[in-house]
């Protein structure tokens, strides 16, 4: 391998991506509003959901009943109506996800049968904020039951009653449970997905289209030469995009950083061989821009994006699509992402994910290297 | 250093491109020094036969061998001892001019000592001096081939592969791109060169004529003019030209006939005989006969006469 015909392939494809509007907007714009469309628009917190209160009960209990929704984070009472009518009326608008009724003579059963109950009503068509909901509504009410039943014992003169059994649940690594500290880290593996694969995928096609290619190899650059003269400069690319998600991620979001930056990034240079062998890969493929970055979207970003742990949890999704996200470096890459920012994880108990993301480098870079041919047709 | 150094061999070649087959059994050899052409319709096989010859294409049999290296067997050692320039411009034309050379400079290895040397070379030759900081695409055509030429010899290679170098290019520059080929060939370097101009055959040392991806003939100009020919040509200016054409085609003694620029060329066995047959079959056909003289053959003549002229006349003497 000769050092200046890698670097004069560098250089010009430096000077090229320096000309390349699109291409500078991706390396730049992309990165920043990915991290701002996923951090503040991805928000998978459940908090003040909209609440319609209709009381036909319409006494002290029931609207101490009522209060103790009030007085939660969870939800917002947003309407109070007086007629089922109103209620179905504003669940179908969408003002309201949730209603909760309180029957006529609540009160009433109360006091003489020592029991009674009320109705939530949940608008179930995005049933994640309903389960949500659903289980907020129940803790509130158990909650006033027991401090019923307490009040009650205590007129009665009897000793309260003490719970047997209570949890104290304390949240580790992200403590307030901030869907952004989960989210952020991923947006890296997105990025880097995005600048790596989809940059180089056009790199190779570039030159096919444009007609180019036939004069580059009828020179004595080797085929080892241009894909080294051509990914290294995407390679520092992406991971300068790396550092600076990682900044934003920890100053601007607040998202703790508890790992070593070592490991961070020895896993994101290996994350970034795995994107840059394959939009390479699919550049020699395709011989098309539009063909080769389409690909790369559809290879890298689809499954960094849906399949990766990255919004949607792995563990939950049916068998068959967990045995295929174990191919996918993206899911491996998240994961260890996420362990490196909040859990502070040291990497000998990452070594399956770390080994898992070098095997699938080591696999794209050396497919990336056969497929590219000095030859035409 | 023998002025009959071979340069490029080629014996028994052919290249299938699934049941086409683009290149037919094809031997030839090029000289050291000398400007060999390759001249042909598009479609005859010119392209495929040079990107044979600089590693860009395996050939489905036969043997080609440049610089004496066997070019199927070992591709990259034959591109250091080449330039090539192929027929659809390709160098960038997001990069400057200075920037390209700078970039085959680097892909060649000119050894630093020689670079400077070498870039000024190139741009004084594609005289693009002091435009060395235009972008390429914003170059007229012409330039952009020489410019092309450059980058494909900074190398200072022995043999340069030209295909249709001044395909789209005034005649101005043509001639210019041609006194280029001249110099190189004067310092030693072999050319090789495709072109369906037929005028700029004249310009070749020797050259092969290839039709449908088989050779027709091969020779320097003149042998082909004067041995090639099986008749003689006579010039005739008649109108209208289409019923002209195909009165002359059927014309007594005309072994061949066709259009060239207003006039129409016709091949005859013998011209004192032929004249007043031909005179006689136009007046019949009530046609207006200005001119018809014989004339020497043009290498257009030749061609015609090699390969049309077969599908014209399928029983003639061809």
């Amino acid at each position: 391998m000769n050092l200046r015909r890698v670097l004069a392939m560098a250089r010009k494809e430096v000077i090229q991506i320096r000309r390349d509007p699109r291409s500078l907007m991706v390396i730049f714009a992309m990165p920043i509003f990915q991290l701002f469309i996923f951090g503040y628009g991805v928000n998978l917190d459940i908090k003040h959901i909209p609440l319609c209160v209709y009381d036909r009960d319409g006494t002290q209990t029931s609207q101490d009943l009522l209060k103790q929704f009030q007085a939660t984070e969870y939800f917002d009472i947003t309407q109070v109506v007086e007629s089922y009518r109103d209620l179905v009326r504003n669940i179908d608008h969408g003002t309201c996800r949730v209603a909760v009724v309180v029957p006529p003579r609540f009160t009433e059963h109360l006091n003489s049968d020592g029991k009674a109950s009320a109705q939530a009503l949940l608008d179930a068509s995005d049933s994640n904020t309903a389960n949500i909901g659903m289980g907020y509504a129940l803790g509130i009410a158990l909650a006033y039951a027991a401090r019923v039943q307490v009040d009650w014992q205590q007129r009665q003169g009897l000793p309260p009653s003490v719970p047997v059994v209570t949890f104290q649940s304390r949240t580790w690594f992200n403590e307030d449970l901030e869907s952004m500290a989960n989210i952020v880290p991923g947006v890296v593996a997105l990025v880097m997905a995005v600048v790596g694969a989809f940059l180089t995928s056009l790199t190779i096609a570039r030159e096919w289209e444009r007609g180019t290619m036939e004069q580059l190899i009828s020179t004595p650059v080797s085929k080892l030469e241009i894909e080294i003269g051509k990914l290294v400069p995407y390679f520092f690319i992406g991971i300068t995009d790396t550092a600076l998600c990682a900044w934003a991620a920890v100053r601007w979001f607040d998202v703790p950083f508890r790992g070593s930056w070592t490991v961070m990034f020895g896993c994101s240079v290996l994350f970034l061989i795995v994107v840059l062998s394959l939009g390479y890969l699919i550049s020699v493929v395709a011989k098309s821009q539009l063909a080769a970055s389409q690909a790369a979207l559809l290879t890298t970003f689809l499954p960094a994006f849906l399949l990766s742990g990255f919004i949607f949890p792995i563990d939950q999704m049916p068998t068959v699509v967990q045995w295929i996200t174990r191919v996918l470096p993206a899911r491996y890459y998240v994961a260890i992402l996420r362990n490196v920012f909040l859990k502070g994880t040291p990497v000998r108990l990452m070594t399956g994910d770390v080994t898992a993301l070098a095997l699938i480098a080591a696999i794209s870079i050396t497919l990336a290297t056969r497929a590219f041919q000095k030859r035409l047709g | 250093m023998s002025a009959n150094e071979i340069s490029v061999a080629v014996e028994n070649l052919t290249k299938r491109f699934g049941s086409f087959v683009a290149v037919n059994n094809v031997s030839f050899e090029a000289h050291r020094g000398e400007i060999f052409g390759f001249l042909g319709p598009n479609g005859a096989g010119k392209s495929t036969t040079i990107r044979i010859l600089c590693g860009l294409l395996t050939p489905t049999s036969g043997k080609a061998r440049v610089a004496g290296i066997d070019v199927a067997a070992e591709p990259e050692a034959v591109r250091q001892q080449i330039g090539y320039m192929s027929q659809k411009f390709s160098l960038y034309n997001d990069l400057k001019v200075i920037e390209n050379l700078r970039f085959f400079a680097g892909l060649y290895n000119v050894p630093s000592a020689d670079l400077s040397g070498r870039l000024e070379w190139a741009l004084r030759m594609a005289g693009l001096e002091g435009r060395d900081q235009s972008y390429t695409r914003e170059l007229a055509v012409g330039w952009k081939q020489r410019l092309a030429l450059g980058c494909a010899v900074l190398h200072r290679p022995p043999i340069v592969f030209l295909d249709e170098p001044t395909s789209g290019v005034d005649p101005i520059s043509r001639r210019q791109f041609w006194e280029l080929i001249q110099e190189m060939v004067a310092e030693g370097i072999t050319v090789f060169v495709t072109t369906h101009y037929m005028d700029e055959a004249e310009y070749c040392n020797r050259l092969v004529l290839i039709d449908r991806g088989r050779i027709v003939a091969m020779g320097t100009p003149t042998e082909l003019k004067t041995r090639s020919m099986r008749g003689q040509i006579l010039l005739v200016d008649c109108e209208p030209l289409g019923p002209a054409l195909e009165a002359l085609q059927h014309a007594p003694g005309v072994l061949d006939a066709a259009v060239f620029g207003n006039s129409l060329h016709a091949v005859v066995a013998d011209p004192a005989a032929a004249i007043p047959q031909i005179k006689q079959a136009m007046a019949a056909q009530g046609l207006r006969l200005s001119r018809i003289e014989p004339i020497p053959p043009s290498l257009e003549d030749v061609f015609v006469g090699l390969t049309a002229g077969r599908e014209i006349k399928p029983g003639g003497t061809a």
